[in-house]
This record gives C-alpha cells, sequence and structure tokens, in this order.
C-alpha cells in the first residue's frame, strides 16, 4: 500500500462519544483497515480544537500521512477547519475527507452498538475514498467591480447606496416606473409613526442621482449568464414611449391625457392615475411611462395627446424595448415580495363587501397623498366609519393559507388602530392570536395603543358578514369569532373592516431564482445560505439576498440586510479575485467521440461543441462542478474532480465493508 | 521472445457460442497463411483433429496464443478453460461471448429448469413423456456423461485469468488480422505486446466516432423502433429520431458498419474504455435525451423502449456488474 | 437487537438538500433508522445509475437516491435528469429481478430533516418487507478464479 492514512475520530466531548464507542472505532480503524493503508488511528476530545488540530499536523509531519480522513461532525461545519489545518502541515487540503459520525450518527441514533458499527462503516468508506482523492488547486478568477441591484425597495436602494458610496458602479434595475418600493405606498410607519415617504423620498433622489449608480426603471433582467466576479446579465428596458433625454418630468402630458385608468398598482386600485402617468409625485426617475394597454392612440390610432403638449417633443410612439447587456461581479437580490390575497380568505368577504379593506388599501386611504387626501372613510367615500375591526394574520400562521408568520402584520394592525382612532375617533377592535411586537420600541408602541383604548380581542376571526340577526346589526360588517380570553363566542359589528394581510413570495419568485441560479424555501422565499450565520448570501457563489425576498421582515431589518450584502459584495470586490472550488468535470479527447448527449444537460452553458474536433469541451469557468454530465457521458469520457468515480465506487465498496478481512457481527 | 527454432504454438477453443468467432477467422482470407506460416496449430477443434487429453500433455505455458471464444456454460467450458490457461502464454478473450458474455448470457434472464425446458419441451419439440437429458447415464460398457449446465453463463475472465480482450460479435475481420499481425512481430522481436487487460483489434472511443450520421444537441419527445419510422433520415443520428442506437456507449472498432447502413446499433462491441456497466452508461445516455420533467411523461417517452433490460444488456448481461437476473442464482 | 433481518442501504444525497436535511436532522435530534450510510454527491444529477449497482451488486439491500425538490435544483435543473435516469434504471432493474421498490428516489429540501428522517425509517421498513438481496453473496462465489499460470511472455 502506498498511502499512508491517519484516522482520527472525534469525541465531540460527549456528543459523539456519549453514543459511539469512539475509541473502539479508532483502534478498529488501526486494526482492521491497515491493508488499506491506514498507519496511525487516534480518538480525542475536540479534533476541531487548536490542539486536535495541532495533532492532525504533528502527525502529517513526523509520520508523512498522505491521507488524513477525521471522523466528527458533518463536513459543512469543519471540512474547511481540517484541511486548512492538512495545508498547515503541508498536506494538499483536497486529501483531508470528514466522516460525518455526529449529525448522521451519534445524534439520530440511540443503541451503541449500532452507532458504533454504523461509525465503522463510515470511517471505512471514508478511507476507500480518500485513497482515490487527488490533490487540487482552487481556480481563481477575477472579480468584476461593478454591482447588479435588482428590486429598487428600500433593500435594494440600500444596497445600492452603500456600494456606490464606496466608490464601485452599481446596476439598480427595477420592475416598475419608479424606484420606492412598497415603502413608498405606506403613509406612517410604525413604531415611530414617521412619515414614510418622508424618509424614503431622500434616498430615493440620492440613488436616482448618484454619479456611480445607473438606475434601469421599467426594465426586468432576462438573462443570467456566468459565475462569481463574472456575470453577463441581459436586462430589457421595455419601451417607456418617453424620450428620457428630452422629458424634464413637467407633467404636462399626464394633465392633457384624456384616459383615466384605475390605478391597480400603486393606488391599490383606489384612485385613478392617466394613460401616461409617473405613478406617484415623487417617483424617482421622474418620467412618466406610457401604458400601452389603455393608451387611445395604441388602441385606436388617434388622440396623442400628450404628443400635442409636450413643450419638448419627448413623445416617441415609436419607441422600441432595448436589450442592455452589463457585465457585473456580484449580484443582489431585492425583489421583494407580494400581498397576500385577501380575497383567498372568503369567510372575511374582501371583493365581496365593499367595506372590506385590505392593509395596501388602508395604507392608500391613510395617505395625505393617496385617492382621499388621508381621510378614513367608507367605500362610498365620505361616510367616516364609527366603528373598525382590524383582524391581524390574513393568510399568514394559517393551515390553509402560509404556514409561516408574516413578522410585520401585527404592528401593521396596531399602527392602523392607532390611526384610526387619531383621525376618526372610531371605536377600533383588533382581533388577533399572538401579539408578536419583539424589537425595539415595538412593545412599547403596543402599549400606547392599548392605553388609547382599542379593544383587543384574542381568537381567530370566523368570518365577516353583512348577514345581520339583530337590530344593532343592520346595515353594519359582523365579525363573528372566538374571544379565547372570555371564553366564549361573539359577534362584534363594525362599519369597516381591515384585513390585516401577510405577505407572500413574489408570484414569479421561482422562475426568477432559476434565472439567478439560486433555490427557494418550501414557502417560496429565496433560501439563504445559511439560516443564522449567512442570511443574506445563497448557496450560489456571487448572488446575494436582501430584504423580504428572503422572508417576510420589517423595514429596519430590510435596511440592515441590504446593507450587510453590501458589505459582502465590497469584501468581494476588494479581494479582486476569488477562489472558487476546484470541482470541476473534463472531458477526455481521447475518448470523447463527439455524441454530443451531454452538450444539452449543462445549465450554465459550460460545455461546447467543437465541431472541428468532433469533440466537446467544458470551460471550468462555468462549470459550477455539479457531475450531471460526468455520470451522463456514455462512453465515459467526463471526469470529475472531487467526485470522482474512483472516488464514489470506493466508497460504496468500503461503506458495504467490502475492502475488510470479515467483521464479527 | 525466442522460439528455438520452432514456431511458436496456437490454439482455438470454441465454449458457448455460434461458431461465428471461428468463421470470423477464416474471413482474414489470405492472411490465415500468415497464421500458418508463423504458428504451429496445435489445438483448433473445429479445423482440425485434437484431443483434450494431448492437450493436457502439453508442457505448462507451451502455447503461445489462445483464442478463446465461447461464454463458460458448463462444467466442460470450464475445465478447457483452466487447461488453456495452465497451457497458454497469452490467452485472449476472443469475442463478445468470451469477453461479457453476448447472447448466448442473456439466458442469465431465466433459471437453467426454464432454459432446459424450453429447449427439450416446448412447440418444436414434442416430449409428452417430458423426457430430459441426464448428466448421466450407465450404459452396459459403463458411464455416459454430457457437461453439466451451471447456473448462470459466466464471461471467461470470472473463471480465469485473462490477458486481451477481443471484443466484437465476432470481431471485424479487419481487427483479426491486425491482432494476428501485431503477434506475428512481437514473436519476431519488432514490437510489444499491450499491456495485460488490454483491449486489442478495436478502437478506444465509441461507435459514434467513427459514425458517419450528423449530430446535434439531442431532444426527443418519443423511442420509436426502426421499423416504425419511414422513411429514416438517412444522414442524420438515429437517436436524435428516436430510435435507441447503442453507439454512444460502445466501443469503437467496427466503422459503425450498422448505423452506416441505416440499421442502429446494438453494442456487440461492448463498453468504451475504464467503463464499470455498460448498461448503466446507456440508462444515462437514453435518460438524458428525454425531454420531460413529469415522472407521467418520461414513463410514456420509456415504454417506447419496450424490453429496457434487453436493450442495454443484449451482449454485456453476463459481464456487467449484476451478471444475471435473480432468478437465475435460485435454481440448484 | 432482535433477530428481524437489518437491511443495509446505500443512501446518495445532494451536497445541497438532502445532506444537509441529514445534517437538520441530526441537529434537532431526530431519531431514525440506523441502517442507511450516505454518500454525498454534488448534485443527484451525479448519480450514475453505476452506483446503484454497484451497491447493490455489493452486498446493499436498497439504495436511496435524494435530491431537491423539482424546480428547487441548486443546479437549477439537474435533479430532473436524475428522475430520468432513476425510472428507467427501475425497469432495467425488473427485467434484471430485482424490485423496483429496492431504489427508491425522495425529494428533500435542506430545511426537511424530519422529511428525511421518517422516509429514511419507513424506507428501511419497505426493505425489511422485502428481505435480503443477497446478490454480492452469490456473485462472489461465482468469481472465484483459478489460479493464473502467468509467466512473462519471454522477450
Amino acid at each position: 500500500m502506498t498511502e499512508k492514512i491517519g484516522v482520527y475520530v472525534c469525541h465531540c466531548g460527549s456528543n459523539i462519544a456519549g453514543v459511539v464507542d469512539v475509541e473502539d472505532v479508532a483502534k478498529w480503524a488501526a486494526e482492521k483497515l491497515g491493508r488499506q493503508g491506514v498507519i496511525v488511528a487516534r480518538d480525542y476530545k475536540f479534533m476541531c480544537s487548536s490542539l486536535g488540530q495541532e495533532l492532525i499536523e504533528k502527525d502529517i509531519k513526523e509520520l508523512g500521512l498522505t491521507r488524513v480522513v477525521v471522523a466528527a461532525c458533518s463536513p459543512h461545519l469543519h471540512e474547511k477547519t481540517f484541511r486548512i489545518a492538512a495545508q498547515n502541515a503541508g498536506l494538499n487540503p483536497y486529501l483531508v475527507e470528514l466522516a460525518s459520525i455526529r449529525e448522521q450518527v451519534s445524534w439520530v441514533h440511540t443503541d451503541k452498538a449500532v452507532a458504533t458499527a454504523k461509525s465503522k462503516a463510515v470511517v471505512s468508506g471514508a478511507v476507500s475514498r480518500v485513497i482515490e482523492n487527488t490533490p487540487l488547486e482552487e481556480i481563481k478568477v477575477p472579480i468584476n467591480p461593478n454591482t447588479l441591484v435588482v428590486g429598487g425597495g428600500i433593500a435594494g436602494i440600500q444596497s445600492a447606496l452603500e456600494i456606490a458610496n464606496a466608490g464601485f458602479h452599481v446596476y439598480l434595475v427595477e420592475r416598475e416606473p419608479s424606484i420606492g418600493g412598497h415603502m413608498a405606498q405606506f403613509d406612517k410607519t410604525f413604531p415611530t409613526l414617521d412619515c414614510s415617504a418622508c424618509i424614503l423620498t431622500p434616498r430615493m433622489v440620492e440613488a436616482g442621482t448618484h454619479p456611480n449608480i445607473t438606475l434601469l426603471t421599467w426594465s426586468e433582467v432576462v438573462n443570467v449568464a456566468g459565475y462569481v466576479g463574472n456575470f453577463n446579465v441581459t436586462i430589457k428596458k421595455k419601451a417607456r414611449f418617453i424620450n428620457e433625454e428630452l422629458c424634464t418630468g413637467c407633467g404636462i402630458c399626464q394633465e392633457k391625457c384624456p384616459k383615466k385608468v384605475i390605478d391597480d398598482v400603486y393606488e391599490a386600485g383606489l384612485g385613478y392615475r392617466k394613460a401616461v402617468y409617473t405613478p406617484f409625485a415623487q417617483a424617482v426617475p421622474n418620467y412618466p411611462v406610457m401604458d400601452k394597454e389603455n393608451c387611445t392612440y395604441f388602441e385606436k390610432g388617434t388622440c396623442k395627446a400628450c404628443e400635442k403638449f409636450c413643450p419638448t417633443n419627448a413623445i416617441d410612439f415609436n419607441q422600441q424595448d432595448q436589450l442592455l447587456n452589463v457585465e457585473v461581479g456580484n449580484i443582489i437580490l431585492a425583489t421583494g415580495y407580494d400581498l397576500f390575497d385577501a380575497r383567498r380568505v372568503s369567510n372575511y368577504g374582501y371583493g365581496r363587501l365593499p367595506n372590506v379593506f385590505t392593509s395596501l388599501e388602508f395604507e392608500r386611504l391613510s395617505n395625505a397623498a393617496g385617492p382621499t387626501t388621508g381621510n378614513i372613510v367608507l367605500r362610498d367615500g365620505k361616510t367616516v366609519p364609527k366603528s373598525v375591526g382590524i383582524i391581524h394574520c390574513v393568510g399568514s400562521r394559517d393551515r390553509n393559507f402560509n404556514n409561516y408568520c408574516s413578522v410585520i402584520c401585527c404592528m401593521q394592525g396596531l399602527k392602523f388602530a392607532h390611526l384610526v382612532h387619531e383621525r376618526t375617533g372610531a371605536t377600533v377592535y383588533n382581533f388577533y392570536i399572538d401579539m408578536r411586537t419583539a424589537y425595539k420600541a415595538y412593545d412599547e408602541f403596543y402599549q400606547r395603543v392599548l392605553e388609547e383604548g382599542t379593544l383587543f380581542v384574542r381568537g381567530k376571526v370566523a368570518e365577516v358578514t353583512d348577514a345581520a340577526r339583530y337590530s344593532n346589526e343592520k346595515g353594519k360588517l359582523i365579525i363573528q369569532t372566538e374571544d379565547t380570553l372570555a371564553g366564549k363566542q361573539r359577534r362584534i359589528p363594525v362599519d369597516m373592516v381591515i384585513l390585516s394581510s401577510g405577505l407572500q413570495p413574489r408570484h414569479d419568485a421561482k422562475e426568477v431564482g432559476k434565472m439567478f441560479g439560486i433555490s427557494c424555501s418550501t414557502d417560496g422565499w429565496f433560501t439563504e445560505k445559511h439560516p443564522k450565520l449567512d442570511p443574506v448570501a445563497t448557496m450560489t457563489e456571487g448572488i446575494y439576498i436582501v430584504g423580504c425576498a428572503q422572508g417576510p421582515k420589517d423595514i429596519p431589518s430590510s435596511v440592515a440586510q441590504g446593507a450587510a450584502a453590501s458589505a459582502r459584495v465590497l469584501d468581494k470586490i476588494l479581494q479582486k479575485e476569488v477562489a472558487l472550488e476546484p470541482v470541476k468535470a473534463t472531458v477526455n479527447k481521447e475518448m470523447c467521440s463527439g455524441c454530443r448527449i451531454c452538450n444539452g444537460l449543462c445549465p450554465f452553458n459550460a460545455i461546447a461543441f467543437l465541431a472541428d474536433d468532433n469533440v466537446s469541451e467544458i470551460n471550468p469557468a462555468l462549470c459550477q462542478g455539479c457531475g450531471t454530465c460526468v455520470a451522463a457521458c456514455p462512453a465515459g469520457a467526463i471526469s470529475g474532480t472531487g467526485f470522482s468515480n474512483e472516488q464514489i465506487i470506493a466508497q460504496i465498496d468500503g461503506l458495504l465493508m467490502r475492502n475488510l478481512e470479515p467483521v464479527e457481527a | 521472445m525466442t522460439v528455438n527454432g520452432n514456431k511458436p504454438k496456437f490454439a482455438m477453443y470454441w465454449a458457448a457460442s455460434c461458431g461465428g468467432c471461428e468463421i470470423a477467422v477464416l474471413n482474414i482470407h489470405e492472411k490465415i497463411l500468415d497464421v500458418d506460416a508463423n504458428f504451429d496449430v496445435v489445438f483448433w477443434p473445429v479445423a482440425m483433429d485434437a484431443k483434450y487429453k494431448d492437450v493436457e500433455a502439453m508442457e505448462d505455458g507451451s502455447i503461445l496464443l489462445t483464442l478463446f471464444n465461447g461464454g463458460i456454460r458448463n462444467d466442460e467450458n470450464e475445465h478447457i478453460a483452466k487447461l488453456l490457461r495452465r497451457k497458454s502464454k497469452i490467452l485472449v478473450a476472443f469475442g463478445s461471448c468470451a469477453s461479457e458474455g453476448c447472447i448466448p448470457g442473456l439466458a442469465n434472464l431465466s433459471p437453467v429448469g426454464e432454459i432446459v425446458h424450453t429447449a427439450f419441451n416446448t412447440i418444436t419439440t414434442d416430449n409428452p413423456n417430458e423426457i430430459y437429458p441426464r448428466v448421466s447415464f450407465d450404459v452396459p460398457e459403463g458411464e455416459l456423461r454430457i457437461p453439466k449446465i451451471e447456473k448462470v453463463l459466466r464471461p471467461l475472465d470470472l473463471v480465469v485469468d485473462v490477458d486481451y480482450y477481443m471484443p466484437g460479435c465476432p470481431p471485424e475481420s479487419h481487427q483479426i488480422a491486425a491482432v494476428v499481425d501485431l503477434v506475428i512481430k512481437v514473436v519476431k522481436g519488432e514490437a510489444e505486446l499491450p499491456p495485460k487487460g488490454s483491449v486489442i483489434g478495436a478502437g478506444d472511443s465509441t461507435v459514434c466516432d467513427e459514425c458517419p450520421r450528423a449530430r446535434n444537441v439531442k431532444i426527443i419527445k418519443e423511442f420509436k423502433r426502426i421499423q416504425d419510422i419511414a422513411p429514416v433520415d438517412p444522414t442524420l443520428c438515429l437517436l436524435e429520431q428516436g430510435i435507441p442506437c447503442n453507439g454512444p456507449a460502445t466501443r469503437s472498432g467496427c466503422n459503425a458498419r450498422c448505423p452506416g447502413v441505416g440499421a442502429q446499433c446494438i453494442g456487440c462491441y461492448g463498453p468504451a474504455e475504464g467503463v464499470m456497466d455498460y448498461g448503466a452508461r446507456l440508462i444515462t445516455a437514453f435518460s438524458s435525451v428525454i425531454d420531460a420533467t413529469e415522472p407521467e411523461e418520461i414513463d410514456r417517452i420509456l415504454d417506447g423502449i419496450p424490453d429496457p433490460t434487453g436493450q442495454v444488456y443484449r451482449f454485456n448481461l453476463a459481464g456487467s456488474l449484476l451478471k444475471a437476473n435473480r432468478e437465475a442464482w435460485k435454481v440448484k | 437487537m432482535t433477530d428481524q433481518f437489518e437491511p443495509t442501504i446505500i443512501g446518495f444525497t445532494c451536497n445541497w438538500c438532502s445532506y444537509r436535511a441529514s445534517d437538520l436532522a441530526g441537529t434537532a435530534r431526530m431519531k431514525y433508522a440506523p441502517n442507511v450510510r450516505l454518500i454525498r454527491l454534488m448534485c443527484s444529477g451525479r448519480l450514475d445509475p453505476t452506483f446503484v449497482l454497484r451497491a447493490l451488486s455489493g452486498g446493499a439491500d436498497g439504495v436511496m437516491i435524494t435530491g431537491c425538490h423539482p424546480g428547487e435544483c441548486h443546479y437549477i435543473e439537474q435533479n430532473y435528469k436524475a428522475l430520468r435516469r432513476f425510472l428507467l434504471l427501475r425497469r432495467v432493474l425488473a427485467g434484471l429481478g430485482i424490485e423496483p421498490e429496492r431504489v427508491k428516489l425522495v425529494w428533500a429540501s435542506a430545511a426537511e430533516g424530519a422529511r428525511f428522517a421518517a422516509e429514511t425509517t419507513a424506507f428501511v421498513e419497505e426493505i425489511r418487507k422485502l428481505g435480503p438481496l443477497n446478490w454480492g453473496k452469490v456473485s462472489d462465489e461465482l468469481s472465484e478464479i483459478s489460479e493464473p499460470v502467468h509467466e512473462e511472455v519471454a522477450a
């Protein structure tokens, strides 16, 4: 046997040693795996401690180990630790294998004999495999200092500003005509009751005028190619039918446009806009957008009122969609959320009972710049409600809809209660399951609303109906609910119901994720690299997620995440290059016969067919190392480093104990 | 390689196979005279009379080259395989049967009892009294024996150590000629033998390498039998037309004979270099070109391959990782 | 331990989802059957049918293939390729007399530790019902090679 292998079995305190007889495993490895080249096997209390690492380094140096197996926790935790230790001792880091006997053995089994036997098999598999490991070198690729931020809500704006302020260029892409996102629609922000526009618009203006930010609104990313440090992104700039060079944003076109359209996006369907419009007064950029679907000229070929009156001839009916190609090194996704569609909870009557409002509708109602100039009135546009019911958890924490808590709805419901109380003096009821006010100054706000006299009913609302049973219910909306604190059913008649709707992943999150090569959780939010220690990175190097794209959260958390992702991006930019895992596939051209079966298998377009030589070739920089083509090649001409056929076959044999003398059961 | 003035000895044997390999050797035309000129043929049952005991009397290692064709189906095959292994310096698994089981190996899909029953008691054989051959029968002159059939057919290298493999069903004559030439050169000291265990008389990529048909990225919605396509495009890759062609996984060396004339490759040259299981390579080749993501649709497309096991293991079943159907093991 | 048949199962996991699911099952101390020994691949798309055949012919009674849910693959869509291979492989295995149920495909996201644990335990029970495969033992007996007599061919 040419290899000299060291096996190190970790106690992990009692985490492993409590269930696995680690001494026995080490002894067994030394005895039974000697034929495979194991020359030393030790057990130690904490392998990952500096003393444990020194133990390995010492053996590498003194015994001339050529391979190392560490039987400890999951490789996702400490693989890097032990690889670095090996490197420090002069051994190529890829000649180290981790055998997981904690997450995969001691933590999930209870029978000591069984767990010990399984640990031996796991070690045997790792030893067989490590023999087939080959020394690898990390691949270094340069980092393009430009960054793409997708989504111009507060999280995306924050990300873009951080990077731009550090002196690097950012492309900020927004699907809507203006940046600002959901926050631009809000009236007040909890718990401080700052005016949302007052705190947001300066940031929007800053982003819109920053020399390091290229703002691309009314635009969408349509294709992403490449890899960390070197993404090539195609952006579709939809035709605005406005020449941005000439437009001054004076607003005359909007004034003169004869076509009124219900504004379903910004005004949540409560107000009107024109067919040529800027969504709101402080829009950034301030150029309007022509709504082709509703413009009379596009419909009938006549009108052109806007063109007639435009003082700078900026209207351009012949404008076409443009495709832009930009090269960036990192991408931050700040694509936000969709509001839960309250129509789905049919028993709450939204869409059927006119005076049931969604949270977004209420935000527009209470907003001084909204359709009612901030007057809280019923659907008829004039009646001020005398009693209002606010229902929490609409669509959230509900097995029929979304299991998760949407984080912001409790505070949102409390904010609504305060605003209604303040502006109408109406009696306000809040119906909640649990009150979740767990951040700075949040619970104090709850106390304040309590003191203001808002009535709280703990219980899930069964239905909102207009079917009156008693005289006091005539013409009202009746909230039928359980009151768990009083232990009874209640019927509470009110004039107005506000549904504190939850948040949902964007309807197209899956497709967007696919385009950027990241995955969604079961709930549909983008999946972060680590739920605790890396909540802004993703499994795909160079792609970051911030704000509600990653999961429901409030404004401060979105801002913090935006800044955090930017720090990660800046770190990459300043390093100038990034080391890529050397797990790659390569084609042995001697054996490749150009059957082209692999050509259709790579989602990263790493496989190219060289027609002149009649062979396929893999671009190592584009290859992400999944190994699908390795497994697919019918000629066995493609091999993969780090997960080669030889390694895996050896591991299978090792796990099945086919390389040892018979072991007594 | 000195031969003390004597010509080196040559042997050829026919175990469980159809005899096509023997014909293929004769098919090398006047090259056969080179064999005679350079070798002393000591044992070749199909071409000349010989007795096993003559071979047993030879010195171990005295035969330079033995071409062994056929798989190991019965105890006689096994006995001769071991005998010739002892007597030969170079033992070549000649042809697909000896290398990987070939068509006789497909019998490994059935238990022995079923095979015997099929042979002696089916429509073509009227056997109302169910009389089956016995391995041993006593007659006044003594005991008569016939070879005892074994549980499964094995390729030659599961029974004895094999030096070289020559794939093909049968090996192409030009490849046989090239191998004969090489051995003669080695005898004369003009060439080196390839490393032990090599495949000789074949290429080291796949049939596609030699196939003249045009190839593109492959995406198919349907597998079809070649006779159900009219007309077959004469210039386009057959797999792209939905015909399960084994070419992508099959070793080169035949000049893509079948696809060249419009029939799909069925895999007689076996797997390419370094492949552990030929069927696995075809499973992954065929499944890679299917254009579907829903299990139901994938299954519908796969229904176009009516006998998947036969399709991917026609020649290689006995030489595959699993070697046989489970039923074939069970029989005593 | 009782005298019941304890199957040996080889499990293939994807580095990004199902291996993390097994990590999560560990972190959460969920208990499941100890019969499965895991191999970590980068992706279920890396699964070469050879691995399954090698495991079955080498003594495993079953093989569990796991990957990301359809549409959630870390490598975008490679788990669909694994699915196609798996479906054809099962057909080939059926032709070889191996119950297709001995090879199972499980989708488990990184968040589904409980699912991973439950599916593993369920699979072990399914294999226990099917009984031992014993393929390795039989094919080993067959592969006994007589001692070769092999001298170097004198040059």
